[in-house]
């Protein structure tokens, strides 16, 4: 069984702040790139499920500007066997829209016959949290979403699901698609042979004009901003003046 | 025809966000139908009855089968799907809860159709607001695909009038076992483990108190429980660093990728202000916090602020919020 792991490129959101372009086209992304941490616990489950012989290899996929072959490396140095690059300069948090990944995913799945796709639940960018419903709807497959714990033997798969109320597990046959949540587990740092040996892995590339597929969403991004900031600041010298405001100034209780 | 709402519900009452979601759908002016789903739905028709105006739904459409029984995205996208093509509805609206992400999707991508997640306003009927980069920037963005899909954020829209419900009279049910393949790969429920709790529900509860890593361990977590219950109505929530280190469950985490509210009151005890947290909180109308860091970012964004040390400010503010209530 084959497993395939969609990876995505970020700003590093640790240590770069968030600039919105003045003329609200948006996101200056000239800071540091990081792999999604949604991505990086997908790529880390496949791994783990490969460790234990649950599944043979894992393919890590990503669309973007050839900067993303590093996140694919990165991939590879976690313990990733192939990579496949899709090539587009389509800008990731605004054109790149979740339906259009889901529709290139579902290609080669068909090309190449993926049992499984572990996708992380959201990218930290355009924070849609859509791709992987999307592609289990195109596919017909079942979904699990927010999986903070995932079982598989022989085909039977259950996965523990983070919903609003705690936690639902739900059971389905393999194949389908399963989206990662934060608990699911805690990835690897890859180490400097694996790194050496990431080089030598295979990293197949596509042009995404190759594969026919419509880039129109009927979503269009028309304007970046930044949020308006709150006031705040004032702070208070007792506990006695807080309820004071709270019950005179802000009419709480 | 023209809107379509996904009901969110408890087996029976509507859930309290609902009451907003269907705010926000009213705002396209236009017809508008809920869909109830699940099974043995009834209790729930008659809470919408005794509590939406028939201004806001013109009709309930039931769809109660035991392959609904657990609302899985699978089984109740295939009901949706089957609407829009007999009513073309020009939108799909759903509660950006859990629920509604897993749902949503699915359905859209029948209709071959972008999504619109997370819309915080309403601009126009095809123009939208919604948060992108955990709240760094807010995105406008404009749909024209036949059928919009959208989901709203609860916290950012009022709720519905829902004392002045007149007996919605039009009631559909549809065959929903008929409307769900029942094929082999359907997914099925195992279990749930729902936290119980005597508090509200955090992403609607009046006033809420979040713990962070500077309560030091889950025990001293049981301090925002006794202020919570001076206060009254109010939820516990903890930043993620305080779920990460064990100290509150998971379903408590306020935040980018946990909840997002927006009370009247909300208390930040030991919280430095990570922006992911922020995300979830900021659009509290009062935001309190409580730190010994003077420096801590959430300072920035607090109403009110105390500097101090928490296991000394917390019990005495509930003592003397206490005393003022009498």
């Amino acid at each position: 069984m084959r497993a395939l792991v969609g990876v995505k490129r970020v700003l590093d959101y640790t240590t770069t702040k968030i600039r919105v372009k003045p003329d609200g086209s948006g996101i200056d992304l000239s800071g540091k790139q990081i792999i999604n941490p949604f991505c990086e616990i997908a790529i880390e489950e496949a791994i783990k499920l490969k460790e234990k012989n649950i599944i043979k290899e894992v393919v890590a996929l990503s669309i973007g500007p050839k900067t993303f072959q590093e996140t694919l490396r990165h991939s590879l140095a976690m313990g990733a066997d192939k990579a496949i690059h899709i090539s587009t300069d389509l800008s990731p948090d605004q054109k790149l829209q979740p339906l259009i990944v889901a529709k290139i995913l579902q290609k080669i799945i068909e090309r190449d016959n993926f049992e499984l796709v572990l996708l992380g639940k959201q990218s930290v960018d355009d924070d849609f949290n859509q791709t992987g419903q999307l592609l289990a709807g195109l596919l017909d497959w079942p979904q699990a979403t927010f999986a903070s714990q995932i079982a598989i033997k022989d085909k039977d798969v259950e996965v523990t699901r983070e919903i609003d109320a705690g936690l639902q597990t739900i059971g389905f046959k393999l194949p389908g698609v399963i989206t990662c949540d934060l608990r699911l587990n805690t990835p690897r740092y890859a180490k400097i042979p694996d790194i050496m040996k990431a080089k030598k892995k295979p990293l197949e590339e596509l042009q995404l004009n190759s594969l026919g597929i419509d880039l129109n969403t009927g979503l269009e991004v028309i304007k970046t901003e930044a949020p308006q900031q709150r006031k705040g600041g004032q702070v208070l010298s007792s506990v006695d003046e807080l309820v004071n405001k709270l019950r005179n100034e802000a009419k709480l209780f | 025809f023209s809107t379509l709402v996904i009901a969110e519900h408890n087996g029976e009452k509507l859930s309290k966000s609902m009451y907003k979601i269907l705010n926000a759908a009213s705002k396209f002016k236009e017809e508008t139908h809920l869909l109830v789903t699940g099974e043995n739905v009834g209790k729930v028709v008659e809470n919408i009855k005794a509590t939406v105006p028939k201004e806001v739904v013109s009709k309930i459409i039931v769809a109660d089968s035991s392959l609904l029984k657990h609302n899985s995205a699978q089984a109740v996208s295939q009901v949706v799907s089957n609407l829009i093509n007999q009513n073309k509805y020009k939108q799909i609206v759903v509660d950006s809860s859990s629920s509604g992400k897993d749902i949503l999707p699915r359905v859209a991508a029948k209709f071959n159709t972008q999504p619109a997640t997370d819309v915080t306003n309403i601009v126009s009927n095809d123009t939208f607001q919604r948060p992108v980069y955990a709240g760094n920037a807010i995105s406008t963005i404009k749909l024209t695909s036949a059928t919009k899909f959208l989901s709203f954020r609860a916290t950012s829209f009022d709720a519905i009038n829902s004392e002045q419900a007149n007996n919605i009279s039009d009631i559909q049910k549809v065959d929903a076992d008929s409307l769900i393949a029942k094929k082999d790969n359907l997914v099925k429920h195992i279990k749930d483990e729902i936290a119980k709790s005597e508090r509200p529900e955090l992403t609607s509860a009046r006033f809420v108190i979040s713990g962070g890593r500077g309560l030091k361990s889950k025990d001293n977590f049981a301090i925002l429980d006794n202020l919570a219950g001076v206060l009254g109505e109010t939820a516990i929530g903890a930043s993620r660093a305080a779920v990460d280190a064990g100290y509150a469950p998971n379903d408590l985490q306020v935040g980018q990728t946990g909840k997002v509210v927006a009370p009247e009151l909300y208390i930040a005890v030991g919280i430095s202000g990570a922006i992911q947290h922020l995300a979830g909180m900021k659009d509290s109308k009062v935001i309190v916090a409580i730190n010994q860091d003077p420096e801590a970012p959430i300072f920035q964004i607090s109403t009110y602020g105390l500097v101090g040390d928490l296991f000394k400010i917390v019990p005495e503010l509930t003592e003397k919020v206490k005393d003022a209530k009498q």
